[in-house]
């Protein structure tokens, strides 16, 4: 038989955790009983809900904790209160999620403007580093954009004559 | 305080925020000492995850030191230095008392599938994440860790995701002495997963990417074989072929909904948004693993739906093992790993980045310049 100690002596730990007994292995059931308990078990104190919070209508409360980022607003906030009103087994729950995403970025910049801050477009994207490890690929971008500007200017320019 | 921002896809920057705020009795605040960008956390920047909204403070991955505790927290005190699994658990539902606290019931109120998770959308409960100088810790009893004395800082902020991550993956594999592993993605968990696998006494262990400096690091790594797919003409049948044409043993997952590599997917998953995301990875496991084999998922798919073969899973009596990593189970045995030399986690580290450069760094991690493999950011 094959030594595989000396075989895999190069790997340190190897074949260290090997336990043949453990399977089926993670994650599986472990039956304590207390499923049967259902939500009856020993529950946090409840965090107090200081902003709206969109809960999911697959349960029945809040959980006793939750993030209070970001609260729903604005025309994105509408649709998120939307989508919530239909559960997660729905595409109606999540496309437009997707949506409120793209309108919340929208309100992002109008956000800023209106605090006085004009977005960095370039800097939050982090160009900087395409200038230093990537140049070439960064000077092929920005000439293939301007080469495509180039053309839709020319092609509607024509169609205005 | 400084915290990094979402603006929205591709866009980030560090902005002044509130410092966070006990909001209840079981929390803590964190003084963050290390924070890293993770891969999942790419698939937030390039827009794929559900209900992300502009604001948000994103990072999962973090240690720091305890500035201040809830009336009710009793095991933690202020000034220790803790490392922090990225799940929020209670500890005292059904789901925690199982050990399974990647699913815990009361910490995420928007969606029942997933448990809370710091700075990942509002899907996974709305909360800012460690990508900041101070971040707040519900549940502070149950997650965060002391660090230990001996302990590397950097080897510690790895232990909040991508060795326990890496290592649950194995682990779900089920793998036995002698077996052939599959990992599809050379990011940093699927070459933590690739090294852990030899925890478990498998003869070969194999890596599967398209990016040829990450399939190197992996192969020094991790000591296991590494092929590109873009050299394969295709990599089920090699993968076929190399295992005496009956498959892997096991196969992991180790890509989630970003995966590249067939063109239907990429487009209905990634263009189109058909679907939650490009399921090539999880296609290929499946059609890799031998019949009767073993599939573990580990990568990050987004709601709602995604487009695999699974009549093959039903046709080949393959097991399909999955969750997010339990992070607060499997710490004592990878904090021994790493004490024992037998793990190098810091290994993973490439870039070192100033929490104020946050959008070059995440560039530099999306666009993988400077051949980046693993991103810790200092506040």
């Amino acid at each position: 038989m094959e030594n595989t100690d000396s075989k895999y002596a190069h790997i340190p730990g190897w074949g260290m955790d090997i336990d043949l007994e453990n399977e089926p292995t993670y994650p599986m059931k472990n039956y304590t009983g207390a499923d049967h308990d259902r939500l009856n078990y020993e529950r946090s104190v409840q965090q107090p809900e200081t902003v709206e919070i969109l809960k999911s209508n697959e349960r029945p409360t809040l959980t006793a904790v939750f993030g209070t980022t970001s609260p729903p607003s604005g025309l994105s906030g509408m649709i998120r209160r939307w989508a919530f009103t239909h559960s997660e087994d729905r595409y109606r729950h999540w496309i437009p999620m997707i949506l409120a995403d793209r309108i919340n970025v929208v309100e992002g910049i109008v956000d800023d403007l209106k605090r006085g801050h004009i977005p960095n477009y370039f800097a939050e994207k982090g160009i900087k580093a395409d200038w230093k490890y990537n140049r070439k690929g960064l000077l092929t971008k920005v000439l293939a954009v301007a080469a495509v500007t180039a053309v839709v200017i020319t092609v509607f320019s024509d169609k205005k004559k | 305080m400084l915290a990094m921002n979402y603006r929205g896809p591709y866009r980030v920057r560090v902005d002044h925020k509130p410092y966070p705020e006990i909001l209840h009795p079981e929390d803590a605040i964190v003084r963050v000492t290390r924070s890293c960008i993770c891969g999942s956390d790419l698939h937030l920047y390039h827009g794929m995850v559900p209900d992300t909204r502009v604001g948000q403070t994103f990072g999962h991955e973090f240690t720091g030191i305890v500035e201040e505790v809830g009336p009710m927290v009793q095991k933690l005190k202020v000034g220790d230095h803790v490392l922090v699994p990225f799940n929020i658990a209670c500890g005292k539902c059904t789901f925690c008392k199982q050990g399974l606290f990647g699913n815990c019931h009361e910490s995420n109120p928007m969606a029942t599938a997933v448990g809370g998770i710091f700075g990942y959308s509002h899907t996974a409960g709305g909360y800012d994440g460690g990508q900041a100088e101070y971040v707040r810790v519900p549940y502070a009893d149950v997650g965060p860790t002391v660090i230990p004395p001996d302990m590397d800082p950097d080897d510690a902020v790895l232990l909040t995701d991508v060795v326990p991550t890496g290592y649950q993956a194995a682990e779900m594999g089920g793998i036995k002495p002698g077996d052939t592993v599959v990992v599809f993605g050379a990011g940093p968990i699927g070459i933590m997963a690739a090294r852990c696998a030899w925890f478990f006494g498998p003869a070969r262990v194999i890596i599967i990417d398209h990016v040829e400096y990450r399939l190197e690091f992996a192969r020094n790594y991790a000591k296991c074989e590494a092929y590109n797919f873009k050299s394969l003409e295709d990599p089920v049948v090699f993968l076929k072929k190399t295992t005496d044409w009956l498959g892997a043993d096991v196969c992991i997952d180790a890509v989630g909904c970003e995966a590249e590599g067939n063109t239907m997917q990429t487009f209905t998953g990634r263009v189109a948004l058909l679907q939650a995301g490009s399921g090539t990875a999880l296609q290929w496991a499946i059609n890799s693993v031998k019949k009767g084999g073993i599939v573990s998922i580990v990568g990050v798919y987004g709601p709602p739906y995604n487009m695999i073969p699974i009549g093959n899973v039903v046709n080949k009596g393959i097991t399909i093992r999955a969750n997010q990593a339990s992070v607060k189970r499997l710490l004592p045995r990878l904090i021994e790993h790493v004490q024992a030399g037998r793990l190098d986690p810091k290994g993973l580290i490439t870039h070192r980045i100033p929490l104020q450069e946050i959008s070059e760094a995440y560039n530099i991690f999306s666009s993988k310049l400077d051949n980046c493999i693993k991103t810790v950011l200092i506040p």
